[in-house]
């Protein structure tokens, strides 16, 4: 038993930045055999852009996963988003910052009743979630056939476009937010509680804590996340887009980059900062292909082995900690 | 010296209550003094997990009064109890796993500084617990995942400190530990009491009790029988207020020497982990029962047998024939059938119907065996013997009462034809006419020939069912007895009050 105990007790780093680095590693080496460059301004731009938007979305679902919960409504959340924000602004400088409060309230009050359908009335996190994402599908299928509004000029000239070195404003948005989410992980008492409802409500409960009301913050706090990236993306687009969010497969990669980061679906372990590796790997392969021009068939299936080996090494990792 | 006692921590007075019109504590009264170790004993199903409940908040008292540092209190939550000064340690350990000991002991109560936690505070005033009651070289970093049992239950211990608890219910603290941590707990104990810390501790182990405890109190079919003073006690006259009544239900006659066969089953060396040395002979036409506290092995026994959990080591014959039995399926080939002790979690498919039930494990193991037709007319005139209660066939089971669903186990095993049949309780649940009939027919088949292994942990069912009893203790055969043992041979084996050679 002392034995146990002589193990250093600090986490190592998630996996997930070796596996990053590997990446990038033989992307860069495949490209350059390949006559192309992994690293040019353009694609590296390209890249962190991309990893900005899925980036923003995957910190909020890092929230409810690590509470134990699930939210499969993100996707059609950020379309939403972005028609609110751009149809609000309309062009108009003047309307920002009202259009972003009325974004971020609309989808605050999404993830409340998201919050609400999982913990007061028990339904299943998936069944829910899908639920209200259908919903949310039906009112965009059915006001929207193409994009409408228009972003505020000085919004896609400043998180749109703007950057420092190839540094977008939106990367740097992305990691305030992911600072913001692992400072409250780690030094709130909402964070102690929100880990220790996803590892067992039960017993949270009966030491005092007040798991429903944890679990709906995380559910607002996640839907927020999802109402920025449509944020962020309106400022890309330069209007509403009733479908970037599921063509963009919010709901599902944002989930595979908490996975690959380590978070444990079932709760109760895991982390932000093992989100934005996810992220930053899932970019990557993505900038890597494009790249290569790889098929677009190919590359989705090569993502999926990605994901399902980096479970696999998971839960063999787990299961060993266990014996 | 009366006069100079301290007024008592925790007084109950008449404390009675009642699940679903069963009277499981009856008029029960204990005081725990300050500093006091206090065990609790009985029998399974005495009352003693309830009463520990009752005190933790858990359960309200349907009557009765609970007095707590001289003050009548109820509580009508665990929460409660807990800031009244009532920590408990469960059987099962309450900690998350994947986070610190500081993080476990401080769940919900986490100390602030400037609206933060204050990790700083939360870590030094673990290390402080966690000095005070001697466990200063576990770090209150280490996420408890890394920590062995014995040190869970510390941090378990350091949890309800932390609540300034001045009475710590122990249920069954050393169920999980090895022997060396067992050690550890009484210095723990131990220390506890020296601040003055009242503790309630149930236990099974008479050893433990005595080691430990000043006073104990028995509890015998929710009533508490007796309490008596530790020093004035001797084990012997424990079992005997633990045990006695009368065998009252009517039992079927054992069997005759002409009815014994040969023997059908044997295990030499066997082992795994929770089992290390079972030796045993299993003949045709006898009822072996096997007796034991929860966890000695005894259910662990019977999974063996039916390869759910199977051996690692040793040698099983069938019919004098070597078998590896390394999965329930091989286990049903070698002519082996088991009931589950967890009716609704091992034994029937809830939502299915009586007939797919009855057809599971012929369907699964045997397919083709028996032409679809004739496998279910055997199914049919199975249930149909039985008497089985039901709006039909067709209907799902979960609706069947608890003694009718068992015929339905019954009959899916009977229409294999198995030669050895192990049943792991096989009237748990089930009501006093249904539990007569599967008496009846559990004799019924060892005179059929058939070889029968019976787990109860009701002792007048083990006694008045069995040919031949088996008492397992930590995984091993503690004894032998023959037809006509007493209660108090059974509880004595046991709970290991005979001397041990091995001490």
């Amino acid at each position: 038993m002392s034995g146990a105990l002589s193990l250093p007790a600090r986490r190592t780093p998630p996996g997930v930045f070796v596996a990053l680095v590997l990446t990038l590693a033989i992307g860069w080496l495949v490209v350059t055999l390949d006559g192309g460059r992994l690293f040019s301004l353009p694609t590296t731009v390209s890249l962190l852009h991309v990893a900005a938007g899925l980036g923003l979305v995957a910190v909020g679902q890092t929230l409810v996963v690590v509470g134990g919960s699930l939210d499969l409504s993100v996707a059609y959340v950020v379309s939403l988003s972005t028609l609110v924000a751009a149809e609000t602004m309309a062009g108009d400088d003047g309307a920002l910052l009202p259009a972003i409060g009325l974004t971020l309230a609309v989808s605050a009050t999404i993830g409340l009743v998201n919050g609400l359908l999982v913990t007061t009335a028990r339904i299943n996190p998936f069944i829910a979630t899908v639920g209200v994402g259908l919903l949310l599908k039906g009112y965009l299928d059915n006001g929207y056939d193409g994009p409408a509004g228009k972003t505020a000029p000085a919004l896609v000239q400043g998180l749109g476009y703007q950057r420092i070195g190839p540094v977008p404003l939106s990367f740097l948005l992305l990691l305030a937010v992911a600072a913001a989410a692992w400072f409250m992980l780690a030094r709130t008492r909402f964070g102690h509680h929100l880990i220790a409802v996803g590892g067992d409500p039960e017993l949270a409960r009966l030491s005092g804590v007040r798991s429903n009301r944890v679990l709906v913050t995380a559910h607002v706090l996640c839907a927020l996340c999802a109402g920025l990236a449509g944020v962020y993306l309106a400022s890309r687009l330069g209007a509403g887009a009733p479908r970037v969010g599921t063509e963009g497969l919010y709901d599902l990669e944002s989930i595979a980059a908490v996975v690959l980061g380590g978070t444990a679906l079932a709760g109760g372990r895991g982390g932000v900062a093992g989100t934005v590796g996810g992220v930053l790997l899932l970019a990557s392969v993505d900038a890597v292909f494009n790249q290569l021009e790889v098929d677009v068939f190919f590359k989705q299936v090569i993502r999926g082995v990605i994901i399902v080996a980096a479970v696999a090494v998971h839960a063999r990792r787990a299961m060993r900690k266990a014996s | 010296m009366s006069g100079l006692l301290p007024s008592p921590l925790l007084a109950l007075r008449g404390i009675g209550k009642s699940f679903l019109g069963v009277r499981v504590l009856d008029g029960v009264d204990l005081q725990v003094r300050p500093g006091e170790v206090h065990a609790v004993v009985g029998e399974n199903g005495a009352g003693k997990s309830t009463l520990m409940k009752v005190v933790s908040g858990v359960h309200q008292p349907d009557e009765g009064t609970i007095e707590f540092a001289g003050a009548p209190r109820t509580f009508r939550s665990p929460r409660e109890a807990q800031q009244a000064g009532i920590g408990t340690v469960y059987q099962e350990l309450t900690l998350l796993p994947e986070r610190t000991v500081a993080e476990n002991v401080w769940l919900g109560r986490e100390p602030l500084r400037r609206g933060l936690v204050d990790r700083r505070a939360m870590l030094g005033r673990t290390a402080e617990l966690l000095a005070s009651v001697g466990e200063g070289s576990l770090p209150p970093d280490t996420r408890v995942g890394r920590l062995g049992v014995a040190q869970q239950q510390v941090v378990e211990i350091v949890k309800a400190l932390a609540l300034d608890a001045r009475l710590l219910i122990m249920d069954e603290p050393t169920a999980a530990l090895a022997d060396h941590e067992v050690g550890q707990l009484y210095a723990l104990v131990r220390r506890l009491q020296e601040h003055g810390m009242g503790v309630l501790y149930v236990s099974h182990r008479l050893k433990e009790v005595f080691a430990l405890s000043s006073r104990i109190t028995v509890l015998k079919d929710g009533r508490a029988v007796t309490t008596l003073d530790t020093a004035d006690t001797s084990a012997d006259q424990l079992v005997r207020h633990m045990v006695g009544r009368e065998l009252s239900s009517y039992y079927p006659d054992p069997a005759q020497p002409q009815e014994l066969g040969p023997v059908r089953l044997t295990v030499r060396g066997g082992g795994n982990r929770k089992l290390r040395g079972i030796d045993l002979r299993l003949r045709a036409g006898e009822v072996l029962g096997v007796g034991g506290l929860q966890g000695s092995g005894r259910s662990a026994l019977a999974r063996a047998l039916f390869g759910a959990a199977p051996f690692s080591t040793g040698q099983v014959t069938v019919d004098g024939a070597p078998v590896r039995l390394r999965s329930p399926r091989a286990a049903i080939r070698a002519g082996i059938a088991y009931v589950s002790e967890d009716r609704k979690g091992e034994g029937i498919v809830a939502g299915q119907s009586v007939l797919d039930n009855a057809l599971l494990a012929g369907r699964a193991v045997r397919p083709g065996r028996l032409g679809r037709g004739a496998r279910t007319a055997r199914v049919r005139e199975l249930l149909a013997a039985f008497e089985l209660r039901a709006a039909g066939e067709n209907q799902e089971i979960r609706f069947l009462s608890g003694g009718n669903q068992q015929k339905v186990v019954l009959a899916r095993w009977l229409a294999l034809a198995p030669r050895i049949l192990l049943f792991d309780e096989p009237t748990r649940g089930i009501d006093v006419g249904a539990k007569s009939a599967i008496h009846d027919l559990v004799r019924r088949l060892a005179r059929d020939g058939a070889a029968v292994l019976m787990v109860s942990s009701e002792l007048p069912e083990l006694l008045g069912m069995s040919d031949r009893i088996i008492v397992m203790r930590d995984g091993r055969i503690a004894g032998e007895l023959a037809a006509g043992a007493t209660e108090e041979d059974v509880v004595a084996l046991a709970v290991g009050t005979e001397r041990e050679a091995a001490g």
